[in-house]
């Protein structure tokens, strides 16, 4: 098979699984006002947690908690409350935790920066091992090609 | 020599890491409440299977008070009940039982059945009370002080050393201060 096609094959497979492990989540019928509306509570449900089954946002949780803190949400959306009104209520109550993305904060610190250190580490790594390579094909006898496609 | 080394201690990194996560994973019920030395939520809640009356944060006030997230559907609820039961009998703190999300007459069987060791019980029947309260898996249980301040909590079954340690000290230290409020605090 070439390479390609095995690349393809793989993608395929790995795409249907994804739509199978998708379950559609368990909505009650909402009414929105607009669609705008709608959009927002799409929004908002899919980043906040399910406190119960942990790993799972409001949007795709069965629970009976999540269940009732996505009619929470959509009250508080019809009565006109901001997206930041919205999860400062939730964090008010469950914490940070609430939030899929943790906010900036002391705490948090390490969590956000921790991508960037380790990408400029791996940066270092890299260079040192490109130095020495260089160093080294440098001090070694030259073949014909010399172009590393080996 | 050093190409052999960093390998490893990466990978022991990794172990100690995976270690570190599967530890959380364990914990990952004792999530920290935001709610502790914050007022506690405000309520108005009719007593349970007696429409008509209610009871209000307003009312609690002047004393501390135990409230007691339960309901007749929560296993976990009756594996505590033996405590609270213990605890109602020293009378050392004032129980609220908080029925939420619940058939009023299955919370009233489950209170004949084994027992009543509140001193009132209130009916949350849509939750909301318990939402206001951060209440995510049943039982859970704050301590509020007299001020109305919430300043301990506990998800999940309650245990008798939980009362000794963290619940009746708290409440013996409210008591003191309550005694001698002429010096203030």
């Amino acid at each position: 098979m070439k390479p390609a096609n095995f690349i393809v094959l793989v993608l395929t497979m790995t795409l249907s699984i994804a739509a199978l492990a998708q379950r559609a989540p368990v909505q009650e019928p909402m009414i929105f006002e607009n669609p705008q509306q709608e959009e927002r509570f799409k929004q908002l449900t899919s980043e906040l947690r399910c406190t119960v089954c942990q790993n799972q946002n409001l949007a795709d949780s069965d629970a009976q908690l999540a269940h009732d803190l996505r009619a929470q949400v959509h009250e508080m959306l019809l009565a006109g409350k901001s997206d930041d009104e919205i999860k400062q209520f939730m964090v008010d109550r469950y914490g940070d935790f609430v939030l899929y993305r943790p906010p900036v904060q002391e705490n948090t610190l390490l969590l956000w920066l921790a991508p960037i250190v380790l990408l400029l580490i791996g940066v270092i790594i890299l260079r040192v091992n490109i130095k020495k390579r260089a160093a080294l094909l440098a001090s070694a006898p030259n073949d014909e090609s010399g172009d590393g496609t080996s | 020599m050093s190409s052999r080394i960093v390998p490893l201690l990466g990978f022991l990194l990794l172990v100690v890491l995976l270690m570190f996560g599967l530890n959380i994973a364990d914990q990952k019920t004792n999530l920290p409440s935001p709610l502790i030395n914050k007022p506690a939520p405000a309520f108005d809640l009719q007593v349970l299977a007696k429409p008509g009356e209610r009871m209000s944060k307003e009312s609690l006030l002047g004393k501390p008070y135990l409230v007691n997230f339960w309901g007749s559907w929560c296993v976990t609820c009756r594996a505590e009940h033996p405590v609270v039961t213990q605890l109602a009998k020293l009378d050392a703190v004032y129980i609220v039982g908080l029925n939420f999300r619940d058939e009023t007459e299955d919370a009233v069987a489950w209170l004949q059945k084994w027992g009543d060791p509140y001193d009132v019980s209130l009916s949350d029947f849509d939750g909301r009370v318990s939402i206001d309260f951060g209440v995510y898996a049943a039982p859970e249980t704050f301590l509020v002080d007299p001020a109305g301040t919430i300043v301990f909590k506990h998800l999940g079954q309650l245990t008798w050393e939980i009362v000794e340690n963290e619940i009746l000290p708290r409440v013996a230290k409210m008591d003191a201060n309550s005694s001698n409020k002429g010096t203030g605090s």
